[in-house]
């Protein structure tokens, strides 16, 4: 299978730190092959159309802003 | 009349004259009582209104606000803008997406900087440590002042045209935009309830570990104040006979953007000893709407001489509000 690429978007706040080790969880969970970035440029951000941090994009596409997804939550979004 | 704080004070009394037979009149007597009444009211009243503002959050996300604004023309939509400000939390980490997303949805550039003023300015940490420190009707003069400004600058930052000054990749975001309008709205309707107390909980949570140590620090240094520093020292230095107080209030507000929640506490101990509300209000404004870090961020998108353009038409107004109410209120 090929690797998903994950992105989390977010100025480096405390917030966006929790989503990227809950992001790094969900994938260890599912036993996953991913690459994780975390995007901090604000421009690169607005770029992806997101308004509001901590986002997460799993192949390019959004999937969650404005809020700390949980481990669980983002289980099934990187499935899809 | 009604006092919410009353039970607190109470405890602070017990503390102070039962259990160390000190007077709430003596020196220490007075720092202590100080500080054991100010640190369980701010706490609480911070973990409270975090709770409350972080839970509705997930009602107000920034793709509700700006279908609210889309549309809208001058004055009216600054309007609409600064009063959304009001409910909206806002991080100036995300000032610049925010930006972009503004102005790529057509929303006009002074509706845009109404609501980039208002946002920041009436948050919940200043709302709850002006409510706290000062009371209910300064906490509203600090929302109505606030607002008014944030109007009046976005309008007339809209007035004068200065899209020009924003830097031009901007632009291209608001085509892109218009090829694949839509595709907004992905998980804003499926939020539980459980979910958006979890939501609440976690904003309240960061929100006291990040500044409760501020908290305990500008109280402690304040209580310090309260109870030795004599008052003819400040109303010197900081009392409505010294015009100089509100423009170095402002200045020194400026980089001190974290620490609101540090230095407020001083100021109210300050306010005791007679430095006019005026000031206060001028500091605590410069504080939350001049931060630096938000200016250095926003340096990204906008040319130095919006910049320039901003940061006059803030500091002006300002300290323009600063001598209004100290010379109302005298």
């Amino acid at each position: 299978m090929k690797p998903i690429t994950v992105e989390v978007l977010g100025t480096g706040c405390k917030k966006c730190q929790q989503l990227e080790a809950n992001a790094r969880e969900a994938i260890a969970a599912l036993n996953l092959e991913a690459e994780i970035f975390h995007i901090t440029d604000p421009i690169e951000i607005a770029k992806r159309g997101v308004m509001s941090t901590p986002a997460l994009t799993v192949n390019g596409k959004v999937v969650g802003k404005g809020k700390v997804m949980t481990s669980e939550e983002i289980q099934p979004l990187l499935q899809m | 009349m009604f006092d919410p704080f009353y039970p607190f004070d109470w405890l602070a009394t017990q503390i102070v004259t039962r259990l160390l037979g000190l007077s709430v009149e003596s020196h220490l007597g007075a720092s202590l009582h100080f500080f054991l009444y100010d640190v369980p009211k701010v706490l609480t009243l911070l973990i409270v209104i975090s709770f409350v503002v972080g839970t509705f959050q997930s009602f107000l996300q920034p793709e509700n606000v700006r279908q609210w604004l889309e549309g809208k023309r001058t004055l009216g939509g600054n309007i609409l803008a600064a009063m959304v400000g009001i409910v909206t939390p806002f991080c100036s980490c995300s000032a610049v997406p925010l930006f972009i997303g503004f102005l790529e949805a057509g929303i006009p550039l002074g509706v845009t900087f109404s609501y980039l003023i208002s946002a920041p300015m009436v948050n919940e940490v200043a709302v709850v440590l002006l409510w706290g420190l000062f009371g209910l009707k300064v906490t509203l003069l600090y929302i109505g002042f606030g607002v008014g400004l944030a109007i009046l600058a976005g309008y007339i930052i809209g007035w004068l045209k200065l899209e020009k000054w924003v830097e031009s990749f901007v632009w291209q975001f608001q085509k892109a935009h218009q090829d694949n309008a839509q595709e907004d709205n992905l998980n804003a309707n499926h939020v539980t309830w459980k979910q958006r107390f979890q939501q609440g909980w976690f904003q309240s949570s960061e929100i006291v570990r990040s500044v409760w140590l501020y908290v305990v620090v500008g109280i402690a240094i304040g209580a310090g104040i309260h109870g030795y520093v004599p008052t003819t020292l400040v109303t010197q230095l900081a009392g409505s006979s010294n015009p100089f107080a509100v423009p170095v209030a402002v200045v020194l507000g400026v980089p001190l953007y974290a620490n609101i929640a540090g230095v407020m506490p001083i100021t109210e101990a300050l306010v005791n000893k007679g430095m006019p509300m005026g000031t206060v209000l001028a500091f605590t404004m410069a504080v939350t709407a001049l931060s630096l870090p938000e200016m250095v961020i926003l340096r990204k998108v906008l040319r130095p001489q919006l910049l320039a353009v901003f940061i006059s038409l803030m500091t002006f107004g300002i300290i323009s509000i600063g001598y209004l109410f100290n010379a109302l209120l005298v």
